[in-house]
């Protein structure tokens, strides 16, 4: 099983790499288009700005590349954003594999804090990501933007509306939390995606 | 629901814990990565390392302590002390920090906390406020964990800080510190109304009725603690069961 991580300014790359060698698996960072093609599995991390992520991934030519990947990829957090259509941050225009805009939460109350920062439940979970989870499970969440729900949302979180947490439309999935730091749950779901059965 | 969060904080010292660990039946009591992995096992939210080695050769070894940390930790860390320009900031997130704390340095240089969060994400920016209430009941910060007295005033720095870019307030009432008396509610209280970033109260926990009302009374959106947590006073998981027995939103 080859996993490789896609390299590029993304603040999370070497925390998702940590959480695959507890998983035993030695994953290869990188940025180079045949390695990125010839994987099982692709990682798709993203901790960032959306534009000046999305700069950085047309300048490297990995926009392109990204879309027309065939095996599972797995996008985590910005990654997942950059993934539809476009984002209110930074007003991006993004990866367009789902098609469904990113938006800024806009707190109801004071007590509503923005980033939306911590542990929360994911429910309504219909991936064989979450193949396993018969209860809501807590995941960890750092963001400012969000998915709405959509015909894609595969898993669902509560904050100040629901939203996605998670999508999936053919070999695409993606998580708006961060399975390498959500503890044994986190790796459950890293563990789902690397034994999904290809079609 | 999004849960209210429970942070051991561990002090570094040359690369071991310090502040005393007695831990029953964990051999290396003083590893930070083994206690760090303990709390995390008992349930434990974030940690919290702070670096309280002044030293370069120190400031080295804590840094490949937090790339252990980050190899064999699942849950998010936040890593402070002795950080003083963005410099800084890259080579303890590069080791695999999740957030980064400031104390001194902020005061000293506001800017910085506008060249991490623009550098970096709001997300990663803890703001550490230590503050003290006056004879005339206002609050002022302090420098140098609590031995310089500026003319800051605690609100109105929080609040400044979180309009820099701050993405939490890591706030230590210091007459509440180690007393194990609770926490400074009526403090905590003003800062959740006064700010729209989460705040993480710090100082005071003596039992399990302290967290509780950190989060009930204080609105804090985590609590911080050490000593209970190190010498086996309170268990995260009891202290998770009594919370949520109480109505408070925790992950357990």
């Amino acid at each position: 099983m080859k996993v490789a991580i896609v390299k590029y300014n993304a603040g999370n790359i070497y925390s998702v790499n940590y959480a695959l060698k507890r998983l035993g698996i030695e994953a290869d960072i990188t940025d180079n288009k045949e390695a990125l093609q010839a994987a099982d599995r692709v990682i798709f991390p993203g901790v960032g700005e959306a534009s000046t992520t999305m700069d950085y991934l047309r300048g490297h030519n990995l926009d392109e590349l990204i879309c027309d990947l065939k095996q599972p990829v797995l996008g985590i957090c910005l990654g997942m954003q950059l993934m539809c259509k476009s984002s209110e941050e930074g007003n991006t225009s993004c990866l367009g594999l789902f098609d469904t805009d990113v938006v800024k939460f806009i707190p109801k109350s004071h007590e509503e804090k923005i980033p939306h920062m911590g542990w929360n439940t994911i429910t309504k979970t219909n991936s064989d990501l979450f193949l396993g989870f018969d209860k809501p499970e807590f995941v960890y969440f750092v963001h400012s933007f969000y998915v709405p729900l959509n015909p894609y949302t595969a898993a669902q979180t509560g904050y100040t509306l629901p939203f996605s947490a998670a999508l999936h439309k053919e070999n695409f999935y993606a998580t708006q939390f961060h399975p390498e730091k959500s503890g044994s749950v986190g790796e459950k779901i890293l563990r789902n995606f690397i034994d999904l059965k290809n079609d | 629901m999004l849960a209210k969060r429970i942070i051991p904080c561990l002090d570094i010292k040359n690369g071991i814990t310090v502040k005393g660990t007695n831990f029953v039946n964990l051999r290396e009591a003083g590893d930070p990565v083994a206690l760090g992995k303990a709390y995390s096992d008992q349930g434990a939210d974030e940690l919290v390392y702070l670096d309280i080695t002044a030293s370069f050769e120190g400031r080295k070894t804590f840094t490949d302590l937090v790339k252990r940390v980050a190899s064999n930790l699942s849950i998010p860390f936040t890593v402070g002390g002795g950080i003083n320009e963005i410099a800084d900031v890259e080579r303890l997130l590069g080791a695999g920090a999740d957030k980064v704390s400031i104390n001194s340095s902020a005061i000293k240089n506001p800017n910085l906390i506008n060249e991490i969060a623009h550098n970096f994400g709001a997300q990663v920016c803890v703001v550490a406020i230590d503050a003290k209430k006056q004879l005339d009941g206002s609050w002022l910060c302090y420098l140098n964990g609590g031995r310089v007295k500026t003319d800051k005033e605690l609100f109105a720095w929080a609040k400044e800080a979180a309009d820099r870019g701050a993405g939490e307030i890591l706030f230590t009432s210091m007459d509440h510190d180690g007393v194990k008396e609770g926490y400074a509610n009526d403090a905590l209280a003003h800062l959740a109304d006064t700010l729209s970033i989460p705040v993480i109260a710090s100082g005071g926990a003596g039992n399990m009725e302290h967290f509780k009302d950190v989060f009930s009374i204080g609105r804090a959106d985590a609590a911080l603690a050490a000593s209970v947590f190190h010498f086996g006073e309170i268990k995260i998981s009891e202290l998770k069961s009594y919370l949520c027995a109480n109505g408070i939103t925790v992950r357990q």
